[in-house]
């Protein structure tokens, strides 16, 4: 559980980091909180040549707020968006988030770009992400660009993300109406069997506007708009099954040690209810 | 007795080292020894075909690379069977590096010695190795009915086959006794592979000394006397030439009774070879692959009782899995089948055991041993005895149990230590009544219902034990009283945390009446005392604690001797207080054990002021007698050794309350609740600590631990991402209750209380969700998963 030989490199400006990178192309990776590379590098699952250390990188760190939503830089733990209170209120489904993200010790160093890249399926963020239609800024020695949710996420552990680019940013807009994040982990703080995000809007007790994102049911963040089977009506005389069916139809869960397929899919249902009707309270 | 510390919660004295970064691992150890690494097998099971190293040969930083063709005579024998029985007639055991045939994920080939371990892995990838690929025998029931052997000449791939059969007291076989009764079942039981998982992992560092011609050891092991007979044994050295220190131990749990492990041989014969200190230190992967693995068992069980819910006829047929090797024999099988019965008496019993050859890792003890199984199996038993016969389960325990005036109760089987099992003590009746006390049996029906009321699903469930601790054959235990006043202890069995330094510490100062600040405690390092089995099956405390209570009787006798001649009092009207030696009544007349230290070795040369008192000139000892008298030696010392006649039986009771959620099918474990009896306690509190690690490791088994083998024999979780091991957040407060039926074999009437709290978990757990659910639950461990399945099979 030792790594293969690597290269490091530990660039102070994004400048730098991305002229390193460049150099490096396909045989580079990015360092940022480690939670997730340093054991794949351990297990040697992984063996890039060069490693690139961006925790020395200035700027990056920034948690911006404003009306709109949140920017997060790529240097941001998961520790310090849960606890920036201006963040939690402009997007409160940060915080319902993160809080079943891993362990305190994991979050005080994993950076929530990080795990959008690393693009987990089971990962919270990324879902996160996917539900408000959020987006990545991607650097490189070339320029910028800024990738939609919808097309960040390219299949299980992929994302858009090309060699000699780093993401500086993600952005998650605001949502006006109630959110909530609910799941179910084999332990407190494991990636989840199934968990579902919802965001719902609602017009005078009724609903208007009612979205899910699921997790661990498929290559990528699973996002499917309920509205229509909500049906404009009030929580209490919405027609669950059908809206739970709807979202049943999209998933694709698999069987892995420890859920089968059929307990994901019927876990999910569940859940869709659950977290739809607790994003209808908050 | 005077300073009475003997069943105190005396805070423990290892902690402050221990949690603080002080502690000193095997890995803490040798910074500058060189590293070893191993390439192990990725198949389940094949012939080594060929072995490339040119590639690793071009790596700087490389030392050597070793195959098994490269050892010598004793180290290239197959590893010892360390517990043969005749049952075991095809016991198997592995070359400590594989000779041709590799029989699991992870048997060791190729040994690399290099610069530092990065570098000796770097270079395990580079060797290729070629190989004729078999098909892998997996699962039990696969393994006995498959034409696929793990070893050519064991058919059936069965190990080891045995049957005990105890009558009834009429004279009737438990198929009769079955035949005969007004009610029977038969049922299939099932549980599934987990293992110790010490948070620190094996480890070996040794360094030869040339100019000495003599090795030292480090070992992260259960058994360093055993490990050190191991390795002058196979390395050709005379014993006093080799030592082993069982340094700190990160956790052991029975993964390191066993030895000596490939590497405790292989790392020392290289360090010799290369006169260079060289050190391992196992990894998580290596630990899941590569050490030990326990509990799966298959139980077929078939009862016949009586209206009361009396078992009149029990027969039970278990197929254990043992893995690939079996190098601790068929321990675990023999203690399933025996400490199956629990605290009942039955009417016939038989039980018979296949011990099972798979392509996976190698069965051997696990905390429990064995028990947790046979527990699962009897306490099934009498749930569906109760349900059958529409009885509360408490009621059914209770009509089966031994009765307090029957001890010593002979269960009539032979015992994992070959002797008689036979229950010294127990109040069984008693524990149940304080289990239901705290736990609030009789009222759970209200709770149950009120639960309903708000759409929860709740259940209760229970499970008795009685566990055979303190084995023999012995313990010896050291005691030397220095002249500065300082009481040195030292045992051979080793510490993997439990406290020993605490506990063994509170009976030499309560037996010599010294403050505890004074009393220091080895244990494990060969040099301080050599004769030793090991810590396991809860015996350290019964084994030790009264070897070291012994020697401390002895030690005490003489230092009243020397201070009763310098006094000028009958040894008879002294006592030892606070240190000092003084006759009863008069404190004025005193003399500290430390002056009596000095006093007790005749000096020629005097080192200090207080050593001039017992130089040749100064003494005014009789001038008739040689100054070390006939039958004495110098010095405040002794020896003890404790050898039982036979084990000792502790026993408990836990039960639990667990809420099931009707939609996720989520289990949670509402209250947890244990009545333990372990005899005399040394140390409250470490009982507790003693307990509650248990039943974490029990929950662990219950809820979320199991080796998932593919049909190709790869282990699919071995990592700490995929094998759920419980954090703090998954087990629940546990709520406790003590009993002290005193064991009348030993000095200190105490019983073994190291396993216990794993023991029953798997059991009541499986109880509980049970009563929760309303179908039957014979499978464990269960999880949220397995719970859905079972709903959509067993409709309500
Ligand atoms: C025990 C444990 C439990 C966990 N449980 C969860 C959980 O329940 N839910 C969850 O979501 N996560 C979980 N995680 C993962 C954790 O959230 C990680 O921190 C996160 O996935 C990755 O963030 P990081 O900063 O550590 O990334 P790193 O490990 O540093 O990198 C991860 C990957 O992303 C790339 N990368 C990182 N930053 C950038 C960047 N700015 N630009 C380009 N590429 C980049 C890296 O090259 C690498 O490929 C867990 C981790 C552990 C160890």
């Amino acid at each position: 559980m030792k790594p293969p030989p690597f290269d490091y490199h530990a660039p102070t400006s994004v400048r730098e980091a991305v002229e390193v990178l460049a150099e490096v192309g396909a045989h580079g990776k990015v360092l940022a909180g480690g939670q997730s590379l340093i054991p794949l590098l351990n297990m040697r699952l992984a063996a890039p040549a060069h490693l690139v250390d961006i925790n020395r990188v200035a700027g990056l760190g920034e948690i911006q707020t404003d009306a709109t939503g949140v920017r997060v830089g790529a240097l941001a733990r998961h520790a310090q968006v849960e606890r920036s209170a201006a963040a939690c209120l402009a997007q409160p489904l940060l915080r319902q988030a993160l809080k079943l993200v891993a362990h305190p010790v994991i979050r005080n160093r994993g950076t929530i770009v990080g795990s959008l890249v690393h693009a987990d399926p089971s990962a919270e963020l990324p879902a996160v992400l996917a539900l408000l239609g959020g987006s990545v800024r991607l650097a490189a020695a070339t320029g910028e660009r800024e990738v939609a949710a919808a097309d960040f996420f390219t299949g299980p552990m992929e994302s858009a993300t090309r060699p000699g680019e780093l993401a500086v940013s993600a952005f998650f807009p605001a949502w006006d109406g109630g959110t909530s994040f609910i799941e179910v982990a084999r332990r407190h703080g494991d990636y989840a069997m199934a968990g579902v995000a919802a965001a719902v809007r609602l017009d005078d007790l009724r609903i208007t506007a009612a979205k899910v994102v699921c997790v661990s049911v498929g290559p990528v963040p699973v996002v499917v708009e309920v509205t229509g089977e909500c049906g404009n009506r009030p929580v209490a005389s919405v027609d669950w099954r059908a809206v739970v069916a709807a979202v049943q139809d999209r998933i694709e869960p698999e069987a892995d040690i420890h859920a089968t397929a059929d307990y994901r899919r019927h876990l999910t249902g569940v859940l869709v209810e659950r977290a739809l009707k607790a994003a209808a309270d908050a | 007795m005077t300073t009475k510390l003997f069943g105190e919660p005396v805070r423990r004295r290892e902690d402050a080292r221990l949690v603080s970064g002080e502690g000193r691992f095997l890995d803490d150890l040798g910074q500058q020894a060189l590293a070893a690494a191993f390439v192990r097998s990725p198949h389940a099971h094949a012939r080594i075909t060929s072995i490339d190293v040119d590639a690793a040969l071009e790596v700087a930083g490389l030392v050597a690379i070793y195959t098994w063709e490269d050892l010598p005579a004793g180290v290239a024998e197959p590893l010892p069977l360390l517990i043969p029985h005749p049952a075991l007639t095809h016991g198997r055991t592995a070359y400590p590096l594989a000779r041709d045939i590799v029989r699991h994920v992870g048997e060791p080939i190729v040994m690399v010695v290099a610069r530092d371990r990065y570098l000796a892995e770097d270079i395990c990838s580079l060797i290729e190795i070629g190989y004729e690929y078999f098909k892998p025998v997996v699962g039990l029931e696969e393994a006995v009915s498959s034409t696929h052997l793990v070893h050519q000449d064991v058919p059936g791939n069965v190990g080891a086959h045995l049957v005990q059969e105890v009558p009834s007291a009429g004279g009737q076989s438990a198929a009769e006794a079955i035949a005969a009764a007004p009610h029977t079942l038969a049922f299939r039981l099932d549980i599934e592979r987990s293992a110790c998982m010490p948070l620190e992992g094996k480890g070996v560092y040794a360094r030869w000394d040339a100019d000495d011609e003599s090795l030292r050891v480090y070992s992260s092991t259960q058994t360093s006397t055993s490990v050190r007979m191991a390795i002058a044994a196979k390395l050709g050295l005379p014993l006093p030439k080799v030592e082993v220190i069982a340094p700190d131990v990160g956790g052991g749990f029975g993964v390191k009774i066993v030895h000596p492990w490939p590497e405790e041989v292989l790392v020392p014969w290289a360090a010799r070879l290369l006169n260079q200190e060289i050190k391992w230190t196992e990894d998580r992967r290596e630990h899941f692959i590569s050490s030990a693995h326990e509990r799966a068992q298959i139980q077929h069980v078939q009862v016949g009782f009586d209206d009361a819910g009396r078992v009149l006829g029990l027969s039970v047929e278990i197929l254990h899995d043992h893995g690939a090797y079996t190098p601790y024999g068929i321990i675990v099988p023999i203690i399933t089948s025996t400490q199956l019965l629990g605290p009942y008496r039955i009417g016939a019993y038989r039980v018979e055991f296949s011990s099972i050859y798979t392509n996976t890792v190698q069965v051997t003890p696990y905390r429990g041993a064995g028990r947790p199984q046979g527990v699962f199996c009897m306490e099934r038993t009498m749930d569906k005895i109760a349900q059958k016969l529409g009885l509360d389960r408490a009621d059914v325990r209770a009509a089966n149990f031994i009765q307090p005036d029957q001890f010593p109760y002979d269960q009539g089987l032979i015992f994992q230590d070959g002797r008689p099992l036979i229950y010294d003590s127990g109040d069984y009746p008693e524990s149940l009544r304080k289990l239901k006390d705290l736990i609030g049996w009789d009222e759970f029906p209200a709770l149950r219902e009120s639960a309903r009321a708000e759409g929860r699903r709740l259940g209760i469930g229970l499970g008795c034990y009685v566990e055979g601790t303190g084995v023999g054959p012995y313990e010896g235990g050291h005691i030397q009283i220095t002249s500065d006043g300082r009481v040195h202890v030292s045992t051979g069995l080793t510490s993997q945390g439990q406290g020993h330094e605490t506990v063994f510490a509170q009976i030499a100062a309560t037996e010599l009446g010294v403050p505890i600040e004074r009393v220091s405690v080895v244990t494990g390092d060969t040099r301080r005392f050599g004769y030793a089995v090991g810590t396991f099956a809860s015996r350290a405390a019964v084994m030790s604690g009264n070897a070291i209570a012994l020697a401390c009787r002895k030690v005490r006798e003489k230092a009243l001797r020397v201070a009763a001649d310098a006094l000028e009092a009958d040894p008879r009207d002294l006592e030892i207080t606070d240190g000092v030696v003084h006759v009863v009544g008069s404190p004025a007349a005193s003399i500290p054990l430390a002056t009596v230290a000095v006093l007790s070795n005749p000096l020629r040369y005097a080192f200090d002021e207080e050593a001039k008192r017992a130089t040749q000139f100064a003494t005014t000892g009789s001038m008739d007698r040689p100054p070390v008298a006939e039958g004495e030696e110098p010095g405040l010392e002794g020896k003890g050794y404790y050898s039982p006649i036979r084990s000792t039986f502790a026993s408990g009771m836990h039960a639990a309350i667990v809420e099931t959620d009707p939609e996720t099918a989520e289990i949670r474990i509402l209250r947890y609740a244990v009545v333990h009896d372990c005899g005399k306690m040394i140390n409250p509190m470490l009982v507790e600590g003693q307990i509650h690690g248990g039943v974490a490791q029990g929950v662990g088994g219950a809820l979320y631990e199991k080796m998932v083998y593919d049909e190709h024999g790869q282990l699919l979780n071995a990592s700490f991402m995929d094998f759920l091991m419980p954090y703090a957040t998954e087990i629940p407060h546990i709520e406790t209750d003590h009993l002290e039926t005193p064991s009348p074999l030993n000095p200190l009437g105490i019983k073994g209380a190291g396993e216990a709290g794993v023991i029953p978990v798997s059991a009541v757990i499986a109880a509980a969700i049970e009563d929760a659910e309303g179908f039957p639950i014979d499978r464990m461990p269960i999880s949220p998963s397995d719970l859905y399945d079972l709903r959509l099979r067993s409709p309500r």
